[in-house]
């Protein structure tokens, strides 16, 4: 049972509460529900989704949003770090006793167990380590129980059968000699004792080391404010962050952060977004502009309203999507999991066959070097650095791309993101900026360039198509009033027809032109020169009679010719789409050095050409606006949505790149590329140390070299084994974005 | 002697298979609310084999009592969702599961391990 609250908006009367009170009560699992119409907020009480209440306030006619408490990580911390101490504690006091026994006995100090008085001395050494396998190992004894009674085994089973069977071994021999010959007559306590610290002291290594791994994490966390400067009743008050509702005013001063998602009602401002979207210039904003929380108003102060709270902003979507991809597992981690999940009990009978081995094959003291061998094949053994190769990768990769404001969606994707051979870009809006200006008009017969503007704007003026936002700014520029028309159609791929001041008039393509027998011969080679030069010629045809071309270019980002020449190191074949001219698309293609261009490429049919690469056998990563390249976006091997700003909600694509710029593609392939490698290095050392280790540790080198190996080397091993793991996987932290090798 | 200890070896290899690979632990029920609270603590996540009925959806609550970092996330296999496990905090999962078998949940490490039995609960 859990008590949440929501931040209602709509009520504008006390008699809402009513309705807003049903709505949440209608919601399966609330027990108790109360609205403050003061403050639009409901406590709600049960075992409910959230989701659920939402979708219920909403369709009542109101609206909701959570209110989330602040993340805490500074308590997250404080409780790994009282743990790490906690560790370090263990493995000091296990040190303790273990370090000087080991000296002494190196040194020939301890008496001899042949002698009763040996025997004493050595009883209460046992009895020494026993408080330090209590104390300080305690938790592998409970957690190996536990894990058996639930018919599981795990770390903590090799740990505590190895130290306890060093532990058992050698007490047996202190209070009875006799039962193995002279010579095998060893106590092992100082290895327990060793052993133990060394585990402990590994584990609080590896805290430590992935502490690192989750810091992107933390640095968006971070960026969340704690507070809003909330305008209520006329005043200015500092509200705590999880206290503000929808729909309220606040303020923000130069230099501080927008606390939440909103709509500026008045004032203007830079801001600087680079944390969110790694776009290093900071944005203008101006009235009816959005803002994001978590980014910095760099100048002026402005007032805004605020439209996403709790969860649903877009900071705390990016969280959510980040922590949701790290936690997710790519193809390449399977067989290490796999081998994770039955290596315990393989090592178990490994080590009961090592033992066997020892007990008949030895020639002298076959007890202790069975029992030796056993225990080092126990402790050495690391299920750990296996189980942990892939995830922890996966964590830093995915959080390092985050910092560049690529949003990678699972680890499948930033595993396939590494593969890719060919990489195929819609030309408007990723290649180019998408903003299309007029850069020539040419006039046939009696037309002048006016009219034909006037026209062409005319026509186009309900249209939110960018060429067409183009031409209407060029008449409005020219101060040309529009007339109004008729009959007005859309030809999808062509153009648009309708009817003004009792003229037909047709705007389009030469398809357009063919299609209503218009003659445009005398125009291909006007038309011809201007795509040449990447210019997209539109024919206007007036009474069936071609009147101009009118040419609308769309700028090339200053970033993407460097995107692309990149792309071509990494060995990846460059392909653009298209819905322009041939000859327009080639000059784009040509001065851009694309390798391959499809022109006249209808909307619908951009996923067809995604399939056509991918028969040719490409591995084919497709970039795309995320709305109208959805089909070709899911086809694809790996779908890039270029977003603006933090438009993170892309449900098409693999991956989000919050910086509309083709260099988030490089970078999202480069660091798929680093991650994986990384992981292999990981799962290599992994397999590689387990198997080399289990038979050196079992004693495969004593016949070809009489070297066995000392059960605290192999404690100090296994101890190491899974911190070289994390530390391996933070050398992703230095991973260098492309931008800023700029 | 040398045979005794040779029988006992092999027998404990027979136990070992037994115990952790044919012989499965009981397999716990949920409440009628359809929902379980899952200690995770120890290395073990108690209980670790739950019963959960077919084609519902069920809730997970996990309390995360080990505050070692293996044990802060739970993964579920072939379902491809995972859980962030706060110390201390109840975390919830809501599942459904509309085909009948075993499902493994474990932690990142596969040390903590469990499974979800999906069957129908008449």
């Amino acid at each position: 049972m859990t008590v949440r609250h929501f931040s209602i908006g709509g009520m504008s009367c006390a008699g809402c509460v009513a309705g807003v009170e049903k709505a949440l009560k209608s919601v399966d699992g609330v027990v108790a529900s109360a609205v403050n119409f003061a403050e639009h907020t409901a406590e709600v009480e049960g075992s409910f989704s959230s989701a659920a209440l939402i979708k219920a306030v909403v369709d009542a006619g109101y609206e909701a949003a959570l209110l989330q408490s602040e993340e805490d990580t500074a308590e997250k911390e404080a409780a790994e770090f009282q743990y790490y101490r906690s560790l370090l504690k263990k493995a000091f006091v296990a040190a303790l006793i273990g370090v000087p026994l080991f000296i002494f006995g190196m040194s020939g100090m301890l008496p001899d167990l042949n002698n009763a008085q040996g025997q004493i001395v050595w009883f209460f050494i046992g009895f020494a380590t026993a408080f330090v396998i209590w104390f300080s190992g305690a938790h592998f004894y409970t957690g190996a129980w536990k894990a058996f009674k639930n018919h599981n085994a795990n770390m903590d089973t090799l740990i505590a059968l190895g130290t306890g069977t060093a532990w058992i071994f050698s007490m047996v021999i202190t209070i009875n000699p006799e039962l193995v010959p002279s010579l095998a007559r060893h106590a092992y306590f100082e290895a327990a004792a060793i052993i133990i610290a060394l585990i402990n002291f590994g584990s609080a290594l590896e805290m430590r080391a992935r502490g690192k791994t989750s810091e992107a994490i933390k640095r968006l966390i971070g960026l969340q404010p704690k507070t809003a400067r909330v305008v209520r009743n006329g005043k200015e008050i500092d509200v705590v962050i999880n206290q503000v509702g929808l729909n309220e005013t606040v303020r923000v001063r130069p230099g501080e952060k927008v606390p939440l998602d909103g709509v500026i009602i008045d004032g203007h401002s830079l801001v600087d977004e680079s944390m969110l979207t790694g776009e290093p210039l900071a944005v203008e904003k101006n009235t009816g502009d959005g803002v994001i929380g978590g980014t910095i108003n760099k100048s002026g102060s402005f007032l805004f309203q605020t439209k996403r709270i709790g969860n649903e902003t877009a900071l705390a979507q990016i969280i959510a999507l980040v922590r949701k991809a790290q936690n997710s597992k790519p193809a390449i981690g399977k067989l290490a999991d796999k081998i994770s999940a039955v290596f315990v009990p393989i090592v178990l009978i490994i080590a009961v066959i090592t033992f066997l081995l020892w007990f008949n094959l030895a020639e002298e003291m076959p007890v202790s070097y069975a029992l030796v061998t056993m225990m080092t094949v126990l402790i050495i053994a690391c299920p750990c650095a296996l189980g942990l190769a892939t995830p922890i990768s996966i964590m830093v990769g995915v959080g390092k791309a985050a910092e560049f404001g690529v949003l990678i969606r699972n680890g499948e994707a930033l595993q396939t993101a590494g593969k890719l051979n060919a990489v195929v870009l819609d030309k408007t809006g990723t290649i180019t900026k998408g903003q299309p200006s007029v850069t020539s008009v040419i006039t046939y017969g009696e037309w002048q360039e006016k009219a034909i503007l006037m026209l062409a704007a005319s026509i186009e003026k309900g249209s939110e198509h960018p060429l067409a936002e183009a031409i209407v700014s060029a008449a409005t520029a020219q101060n040309i009033a529009l007339a109004d028309s008729q009959n007005f159609q859309a030809v999808a791929g062509h153009g648009v027809l309708a009817d003004i001041d009792a003229h037909h008039v047709l705007l389009g393509n030469a398809a357009l032109m063919k299609k209503n027998n218009i003659a445009f011969e005398q125009a291909q080679t006007d038309a011809r020169r201007l795509a040449e030069q990447a210019q997209t010629p539109m024919y206007l045809a007036v009474d069936k009679q071609l009147a101009g071309i009118i040419a609308v270019a769309d700028p090339i980002k200053e970033d993407s010719v460097q995107a692309i020449n990149a792309l071509h190191k990494l060995g990846i074949k460059v392909v653009m789409l298209t819905g322009d001219n041939k000859h327009t698309a080639e000059a784009v293609a040509k001065q851009l050095s694309i390798d391959e261009y499809f022109a006249e490429v209808l909307p619908e049919d951009k996923e067809q050409k995604v399939a056509l690469l991918q028969a040719q056998g490409k591995v084919v990563g497709m970039v795309g606006d995320g709305i109208n390249d959805a089909p070709a976006l899911a086809r694809a091997d790996v779908g890039f949505a270029i977003g603006t700003g933090t438009d993170v909600a892309i449900e098409s694509a693999d991956v989000t790149l919050m910086r509309g710029s083709l260099l988030g593609v490089v970078d999202a392939i480069a660091i798929s590329k680093a991650t994986v490698r990384n992981i292999k290095q990981n799962l290599f050392g992994a397999f590689v140390y387990n198997s080399l280790g289990i038979p050196i540790a079992a004693g495969i080198l004593f016949p070809l070299m009489g070297i066995l190996l000392n059960p605290m080397i192999a404690g100090a091993a296994m101890a190491m084994s899974s911190v070289t793991v994390v530390s391996n996987a933070n050398r992703l932290r230095w991973f260098r974005s492309s931008g800023a090798e700029k | 002697m040398t045979l005794a200890v040779n029988l006992l070896a092999v027998v404990l290899i027979v136990a070992i298979i037994w115990w952790f690979w044919l012989s499965t632990a009981t397999a716990r029920s949920m409440g009628s609310n359809r929902l379980i609270e899952i200690q995770v603590e120890n290395g073990v996540y108690s209980p670790a084999r739950i019963e959960v009925p077919l084609k519902q959806p069920f809730t997970l609550r996990f309390i995360r009592k080990d505050a070692s970092p293996c044990a802060e996330k739970v993964f579920f296999e072939g379902l491809d969702k995972s859980l962030l496990l706060p110390l201390e905090e109840p975390a919830e999962i809501e599942l459904s599961l509309s085909t009948a078998g075993e499902y493994a949940f474990s932690c990142e490490m596969k040390m903590y391990q469990g499974s979800l039995l999906a069957k129908e609960i008449i």
